[in-house]
């Protein structure tokens, strides 16, 4: 057998010394940048308005807050403004643009799709019902919470519904997520449209304006309701990073390096809805979000989800803080819906994404 | 290693069958894979050499009949348990996301990596989990800590140095900034072979790992499956080329039909008749100008009947396994050597 060794010398190769390479680094500086971008955002956002607040006299009125005094002047009623009224609807929408564009992100890595959004699993539709039915029925036992919880209940029931349907012998394939998400979402899309068409007027204007969207909503009651279910959910997926990076090999090679892709696919999906319906349930239908957010940070920063899912929170939140100051400001005094801003904003980049992935891969066929 | 515990160490499948709507992909097939030994597995299309490799990697649960790792049940086994001992190497591999050529690579050493959700010996899953509450708790801060600050990942110099190593043997070390959807297809299977080597797992399950390669690296990606081999890995090589499974393997498991049709030396199992008889087709057998090893050519249409030319220049004892295929169409001196 020893004729056979007509390779052994190759095959021998010596092993390369691993000196003067490194592990290849992640772009960590993109979050700072990001961090100080969301910043600067929701300064310009809280302080513009009627009452115009400068950065200097928001940052002083927040830091007299921490007990630390900055000489710069500022009014009472530019205070009052900032703490009572701006504050709260700009960390709300920051809030939301986070959990929105990291459960999107998520999601685009679950389904092994850059064009997936949250709303594929249901929450949206489940949301959207679970607040019309609350409206046109007129129940109202939990008061002004009533239409959050609602929403809430409804979009993580039928995220729930669709995990089970797609279920069989323990293993939920992604081909069939989406294809029951796609029932679901038609199925409460009619029940949405039936309790929509047996509204009173007056009701109908309730349900036009949270289908729209909007961070209305944004007093320090809700974001007391709405940041723990984010927060939970914005702290616990970027956990999820490195087992997302192996799932872009396919599922089966996943499984291969002991991954157990069954458990990752319900922490995602659980976790994407949470963020998702805390979000939707407090601000209404936001579009493009967190189809968008992800897509464009990937495009800067590459596709590790280590680094895509904090960058999209932080990068979500900007956008969402940004779109709804161009709500308030764009047809002042009135104020546009915010899904009219994000989708009017997220559609055309949403077209270039079809045009590049054409471009790129040749189509579909 | 001593040769009993050798003999122990593997893959096993005893009497596996698996059948998708009443058809049998795999028909009780048993083949031991085992330590040190490169085992060809060969057969038309459609003859189950996939649905095979998928039962023996435990991808699939066989129907009837069970497959065995190191003498134990494939399913008692965990996945993260199971990547330590076995790689698997696909046909092909879709990447969706643009991730360079040495992140692919490091991703092979997921199962080696010391990570913050479980504890890093948990080679009998189960034990340990319900460890204190607090202890999680703190143990998932710190690893999201980790996570968004970037204090370093969780891979070491070693997973690098394991990467950069099995990138080498493969001939893929000047891919190592390329992004993998942008690499042709023979450099992709090259790359995805290198993921497969960095996983550094015992047994390797190789579905077709010479797909798409030109005649040089189809030659590299072999020579590099026997080193392994001969350094203690049971290597599993789906390969399409006979010549090629005659040449390097230890063990030839021939499939037609989901039936093991014969298993054992190349010259014993790679028999113009057996051949003529799994591909329809007549074949010449004859001995590799070079090698003690057979050469295998489909003749075509109407060339005549299934043969052997040349004798091979083997003892009696090997000889004596030949019996069954001595309808040759010429006998001759050996054509070199």
């Amino acid at each position: 057998m020893s004729t056979i060794d007509i390779g052994a010398a190759r095959s021998a190769t010596a092993p390369v010394s691993p000196t003067g390479l490194r592990l290849p680094a992640l772009p960590w500086a993109a979050l700072p940048l990001l961090a100080m971008t969301l910043a600067g955002a929701m300064l310009l956002a809280a302080g513009t308005g009627a009452v115009s607040i400068a950065p200097g006299q928001a940052a002083a009125i927040l830091l007299s807050r921490a007990g630390m005094a900055l000489p710069v002047e500022y009014t009472a009623q530019q205070e009052a403004v900032l703490l009572a009224i701006r504050l709260p609807r700009v960390l709300l929408a920051a809030f939301v643009g986070a959990g929105l564009a990291a459960a999107g992100a998520t999601l685009q890595g679950i389904f092994r799709n850059p064009l997936a959004d949250p709303g594929l699993i249901g929450v949206s539709s489940g949301a959207a019902t679970g607040a019309v039915a609350v409206i046109v029925l007129g129940l109202r036992p939990l008061g002004l919470y009533t239409l959050p919880a609602a929403a809430f209940a409804g979009g993580l029931l039928a995220t729930l519904l669709v995990y089970r349907l797609a279920r069989r012998g323990g293993r939920t394939e992604v081909t069939t997520l989406l294809l029951v998400g796609l029932a679901v979402n038609a199925l409460l899309g009619a029940l949405t449209s039936f309790l929509t068409f047996r509204a009173t007027d007056p009701q109908l204007r309730s349900i036009v304006f949270w289908l729209m969207g909007g961070m209305g909503a944004g007093t320090w009651p809700t974001l007391g309701m709405a940041v723990p279910f984010l927060a939970v959910a914005l702290l616990l997926l970027p956990r999820l990073g490195r087992p997302l990076n192996l799932l872009a090999l396919g599922e089966g090679e996943a499984g291969h390096l002991g991954l157990d892709t069954e458990r990752l696919r319900l922490a995602a999906i659980a976790l994407a809805a949470l963020a998702t319906g805390a979000g939707v349930a407090v601000a209404g239908m936001i579009g493009f979000v967190g189809l968008v957010t992800p897509h464009l940070l990937r495009l800067a920063i590459g596709p590790d989800h280590r680094m895509l899912l904090p960058a999209s929170a932080l990068g979500g939140a900007t956008l969402l803080v940004l779109a709804d100051l161009a709500a308030r400001m764009a047809v002042r005094p009135a104020e546009l819906p915010l899904g009219v801003v994000t989708a009017t904003a997220g559609a055309p980049f949403f077209l270039y994404l079809i045009h590049r992935t054409r471009e790129q891969h040749g189509g579909w066929g | 290693m001593t040769p009993e515990l050798a003999a122990a160490k593997g893959l096993e499948a005893r009497g596996v069958t698996y059948r998708v709507g009443g058809r049998a992909l795999v028909e009780d097939v048993s083949l031991a894979l085992r330590a040190g030994e490169l085992l060809a597995v060969a057969g038309p299309n459609g003859a189950g050499k996939s649905t095979l490799l998928r039962l023996l990697a435990g991808d699939l649960a066989p129907i009837s009949g069970e497959v065995l790792l190191d003498g134990r049940p494939l399913a008692s086994y965990s996945a993260a348990a199971l990547a330590r001992r076995r790689a698997v190497m696909p046909q092909s591999t879709i990447l969706t996301f643009a991730f360079t050529a040495l992140q692919v690579v490091l991703m092979g050493r997921y199962p080696h990596l010391r990570r913050g959700d479980r504890t890093s010996t948990d080679e009998e899953e189960g034990s340990g989990r319900r460890s204190a509450a607090g202890r999680r708790w703190a143990a998932m801060a710190a690893s999201w800590l980790q996570t968004a600050l970037g204090a370093g990942g969780t891979e070491g110099p070693e997973d690098l140095a394991a990467a950069l190593t099995a990138m080498a043997r493969t001939d893929t070390s000047h891919l190592i900034e390329r992004r993998y959807p942008t690499l042709s297809g023979g450099e992709q299977t090259r790359v995805t072979l290198a993921r497969v080597l960095a996983q550094e797992a015992p047994l390797l399950l190789l579905d077709e790992p010479t797909a798409h390669l030109d005649p040089r690296h189809q030659v590299t990606a072999l020579d590099l499956a026997r080193a392994l081999a001969r350094q203690g890995a049971g290597v599993l090589v789906v390969v399409h080329d006979l010549n090629l499974a005659a040449v390097y393997a230890d063990r030839v498991a021939l499939l037609d039909g989901g039936r093991l049709v014969a298993s054992g030396d190349p010259w014993a199992v790679l028999a113009p008749q057996r051949l003529a008889a799994v591909f329809g087709l007549p074949f010449a057998v004859t001995r590799h100008p070079l090698l003690d090893r057979p050469l295998v050519v489909p003749l075509p249409a109407g060339a005549g009947a299934a043969g052997s030319i040349g004798g091979h220049g083997r003892d009696d004892q090997d000889r004596g396994r030949h019996q069954t295929h001595e309808l040759v169409i010429g006998r001759s001196e050996p054509l070199c050597m």
